[in-house]
């Protein structure tokens, strides 16, 4: 086998059967999200964009390819971090986004649980019984949010992939979540309130075995490590039965997916109103679906503690 | 013949024993491991599963699948 347009050695099989060399894959890879960041109009003129980096290979790859086109653009690029203090893991993927900032000279933001929160997530789940990834993320979005708007942002990009997306929908809806899929696609949807900074997911048509591979022919400075606390997740759980299923059946995520897309502006419609964060947290002025944010009812439990 | 596959994920070296010609995705098999969720290198270069290996060659085994 040998690539379908140069006739050299392939790194990649499409899922038509094409094999693809190194250089027509990252063709093909920064084509597809051009065209997913297009369809969608994740980016205008006028634009501030604050990208999400975690330093792994997704959120690498989604700020790599925005820092290009935005440069070509005229829109400004910042990249933004969370540190939310995990031991044996976050350390090691900081340096990483560090070294990838330095390298391609994007100014580089990091906001820590225990700045701004005054907790690590390891301490804190030391006094709490709670799934490890439901605290994190909470705080992590509620971060990413609120450090991108401090920081200008008029938009704000993840490297979501299509595994993750997928994944979340099946969760969403075995866990009778179905309202919270509202909230995905590849871009969140108009205005809900004024905190909230508009999020895009330029990644979100790739695969993603894709994404780690586009990462590794570009030879980022990614640490292929894992989140000590990932192992046993519903999430990861979940990931293992539609890789499963993708080997058998290739394209059941893109599936996945599509079927939703194409539902998705019903849904939105239909939960429009209804849990979705619309109010403001009375404690820190954040958009909120009840009186305090999901943070804020976290830092709450800390000092009942406390007491 | 015999390959020699390091698994990154566990740092783990493993010797696997192989039917001449085998490929990339026998080797797989052999591992148990589903290809949709790891990248296959030999010489820093990737492979796709039809490649097939030779007698002591060393592969490493990336997973690409990510918790979080
Ligand atoms: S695996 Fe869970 S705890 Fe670890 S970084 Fe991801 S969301 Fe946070
Ligand atoms: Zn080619
Ligand atoms: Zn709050």
């Amino acid at each position: 086998m040998a690539c379908k347009k140069c006739q050299t050695e392939p790194v990649y099989v499409l899922q038509n059967h094409a094999p693809l060399c190194k250089q027509h894959y990252l063709h093909y890879f920064e084509k597809k999200v051009l065209k997913t960041i297009r369809t969608y109009k994740m980016l205008e003129k006028g634009d501030i964009l604050v990208s999400a980096l975690s330093g792994g290979k997704d959120s690498m790859t989604c700020l790599y390819l925005l820092h290009q086109y935005c440069q070509k653009q005229g829109i400004p690029v910042k990249a933004l971090a969370i540190d939310e203090g995990i031991e044996k893991y976050r350390e090691q993927t900081l340096k990483d986004a560090a070294t990838f900032c330095k390298t391609y000279k994007i100014p580089l933001t990091v906001l820590s649980f225990k700045k701004m929160f005054g907790f690590t997530l390891d301490s804190y789940l030391k006094d709490h019984k709670m799934n490890p990834c439901t605290a994190c993320g909470i705080s992590r979005r509620y971060l990413i949010n609120r450090g991108a708007r401090e920081l200008g942002a008029t938009k704000v990009a993840t490297g979501h992939n299509l595994d993750d997306e997928a994944q979340t929908l099946l969760m969403n809806q075995f866990k009778g979540n179905i309202s919270l899929s509202a909230k995905l696609g590849p871009m969140t949807g108009a205005l809900m309130h004024k905190q909230f900074v508009r999020r895009i997911k330029p990644l979100y048509f790739m695969t993603e075995k894709e994404v780690a591979l586009y990462a590794v022919l570009m030879e980022f400075p990614v640490t292929f490590v894992e989140c000590p606390n990932a192992e046993g997740a519903f999430r990861l759980q979940l990931g293992e039965v539609l890789n499963t299923w993708e080997q058998k059946y290739p394209g059941t995520k893109q599936g996945i997916v599509n079927s939703f897309l194409e539902i998705l502006p019903s849904l939105r419609e239909q939960f429009k109103s209804t849990k979705q964060a619309i109010g403001t947290c009375e404690s820190c002025g954040e958009p909120a679906a009840k009186t305090l944010c999901r943070t804020c009812e976290l830092l709450e439990k800390i000092k009942v503690k406390k007491k | 013949m015999q390959v020699i596959a390091h698994i990154e994920r566990t740092k783990k070296t493993t010797k696997v024993e192989l039917p001449a010609k085998a490929t990339v995705k026998h080797l797989l098999e052999k591992l148990a491991v589903n290809p949709v969720t790891v990248l296959v290198t030999r010489d820093q270069k990737v492979l796709i599963e039809t490649q097939e290996l030779k007698d002591k060659d060393t592969v490493k085994i990336l997973s690409v699948v990510s918790g979080g």
